[in-house]
């Protein structure tokens, strides 16, 4: 790559820090209120007690639960899919990787506040941490709840350090062209950053350490989340088939996810030239595999019961399938199959608004599916005296919007103070890599990086 | 800090830059380079590659999982609970326990390796903002008077270069 290509890389990457536009704070404003509201409405609750949720015996697990698991489920599509880029060394990845890995951190953030959210007492949140309380009782190291606890921290944990470490050249490149107190902070996120062989190599080692290790703590985290419901004894949740089959729809709702946020980053910060319509064609194929592996556990869940024929899960499944949740349930099947195969297996719909519609399809559905796991199982266990319905009221129905309030502003502040393509990495592939896997044996690849792309 | 180095548009500049350091007598310790993006494909972007991370790695795994192992003993034996029948000292959970602070010393002993072995968060040598833009910075910190003259001629025979002096 020539001097020009690195300048124009630095100004097009650079440009959302250094400058600020209405939209700026209008999405902040906006968003920001929405987050506040949620605040309020979970204050309102640890003060007045969950009377005023739709949470009560039996279905003590409501849209709080719902929630905790879509985001954790989202956020497999950071750092697992960037794990496996890198190791798999696919050129194509370098303008995705930040963009997804920073949907896990936030997304993980969000999700572990839903069992904080999800007590009474949030203030004594900190008993689930290993260490003994005064009576030297210890949390139960064999209660899946215990594992999420030592999961979910390992893996942001890891996820942080993921996202952070390759920010750390990409300060230095702000360091050097930012002035005055910017200047300063950005020196000092730099940690002395020079670029030597000997800083690259370290990195470059550390990085794939850490894509090594992070990819089966993602696979673990969301088989443990899994196990929060197959070890207990209710109706369709005690199965082998739930630590993959819940590893598969993080993927896919991961996926999903990081789609419709390369869209918005592309169409917002005018990133066309980066944000190749390949990568969204390579991701909606990861996509289209993915619904596909969906619709093949769900039918091996469904066929086991259905022959299976017992009584209590028989209830469940025939709920689920023609009676109170059976709009739902369908409305998912639309959204998690007949949508992303229609749209990702024709060629034709695989454009980036074919790959968008078909995300916010799978959102829809994966939201949906964590939902149709939870509540009617718990409405109707074994015996007559524990079926109930459940009814969520606002405060939760508050908090569950405010969720994607908080991801979208998160992302927004994030974007506006981090580039949000890796810079060094896009300098690093140079334009054929850049251009994804068809491209790169095309013999006019470069020539077409330099025009406007859709 | 004293230095002397040249700013080159690419690789092979830098190469060449690198080579005539040596033939000046440079050791390959004493040259610096510096670029915005890793220089695999160049023989400069290999020096002082060789790395232990990958053992220590492992060695930080060995003891989140001692650690892990300790935790779980030590907890369920100061309060013995029986849970289903379980021992109380049972492997099949504790695995999981396990796994995941293994997962994680291995993760911290990456970070802290790297943090200490590229010398991050220390107080830097030679450094030209210029090298953002995409020029490969060659040269050589503190040098002697007697070999400025020599230094700055072996910089200086690329096309192209800008050397500087501070």
């Amino acid at each position: 790559m020539n001097q020009i290509s690195h300048q124009r890389i630095n100004s097009d990457l650079l440009r959302p820090l250094f400058q600020t536009s209405w939209r700026f704070y209008l999405l902040v404003g906006l968003f920001g209120s929405v987050v506040l509201i949620a605040l309020v409405a979970w204050l309102s609750q640890a003060y007045f007690g969950f009377g005023i949720t739709g949470i009560r015996w039996p279905i003590y697990w409501g849209f709080y639960v719902t929630n905790f698991v879509f985001w954790i489920g989202i956020s497999h599509a950071g750092t697992l899919i960037s794990a496996i880029l890198r190791l798999v060394d696919a050129g194509w990845r370098r303008p995705v990787t930040r963009c997804a890995e920073v949907i896990t951190v936030f997304a993980l953030m969000i999700g572990a506040l839903f069992p904080i959210i999800h007590l009474g007492r949030p203030w004594l949140a900190f008993w689930l941490f290993p260490y003994p309380s005064e009576r030297l009782i210890w949390p139960n190291f064999r209660s899946p709840l215990v594992w999420d606890f030592f999961a979910i921290n390992t893996y942001l944990t890891g996820s942080v350090l993921f996202l952070f470490l390759p920010m750390i050249p990409d300060f230095a490149v702000v360091r050097d062209k930012a002035t005055g107190l910017r200047k300063r902070i950005y020196g000092v996120l730099a940690l002395g950053w020079r670029g030597t062989p000997k800083q690259w190599h370290r990195l470059e080692s550390a990085m794939s350490i850490m894509a090594v290790a992070i990819v089966p703590v993602a696979v673990s985290v969301h088989t443990i989340v899994s196990f929060d419901f197959s070890m207990a004894p209710v109706p369709m949740w005690q199965t082998t088939i739930f630590g993959p089959y819940f590893v598969a729809g993080a993927i896919f709702s991961g996926i999903a996810g990081l789609l419709i946020a390369m869209a918005l980053l592309r169409r917002f910060l005018h990133l066309q030239e980066y944000l190749l319509p390949i990568h969204f064609q390579n991701l909606g194929k990861l996509l289209l595999v993915m619904a596909l592996l969906w619709g093949y556990f769900v039918f091996n869940e469904r066929l086991v019961t259905y022959y299976g024929n017992e009584p209590s899960e028989m209830a469940v499944f025939w709920r689920t399938q023609r009676e109170s949740f059976a709009p739902l349930y369908w409305t998912m099947v639309i959204g998690n199959f007949v949508l992303p195969v229609v749209l990702m297996g024709i060629k034709y719909f695989r454009t980036i608004t074919g790959c968008v519609i078909a995300s916010i399809g799978v959102i829809v559905g994966m939201w949906l599916e964590r939902f149709l796991i939870i509540v009617p199982s718990l409405g109707h266990k074994y015996l007559p005296y524990t079926f109930a319905t459940y009814r969520p009221q606002p405060v939760e129905i508050i908090i569950a919007i405010a969720t994607f309030a908080a991801m979208t502003l998160l992302y927004v502040l994030f974007a506006k103070f981090v580039p949000i393509i890796s810079i060094w990495e896009l300098k690093t592939g140079g334009p054929s890599e850049r251009m994804g896997p068809t491209r790169q044996h095309s013999s006019v690849g470069p020539v077409l990086l330099d025009r406007p792309r859709d | 800090m004293k230095a002397i180095y040249g700013l080159y548009g690419d690789g092979q500049s830098a190469q060449q830059a690198v080579n005539r350091l040596r033939a000046v007598g440079v050791t390959d310790r004493e040259i610096v380079v510096i670029s915005a993006q890793p220089m695999e494909e160049f023989e400069f972007g290999h020096m002082d590659s060789k790395t232990r991370i990958w053992w220590i790695a492992c060695l930080g795994g060995l003891i989140g999982m001692a650690t892990a192992f300790g935790l779980a003993w030590l907890t369920e034996m100061s309060w013995p609970i029986n849970v289903g029948g379980l021992p109380v000292f049972a492997w099949w959970p504790n695995l999981i326990i396990i796994f995941e602070l293994t997962m994680l010393g291995a993760i911290l002993a990456t970070v802290i390796t790297l943090v200490v072995t590229a010398g991050l968060g220390r107080r830097s040598g030679v450094y030209d903002p210029a090298v953002s833009d995409g020029k490969i910075l060659v040269g050589v910190e503190n040098p002697t008077e007697s070999r400025v003259r020599d230094l700055e001629s072996a910089l200086s025979a690329i096309t192209g270069a800008q050397v500087k002096a501070i």
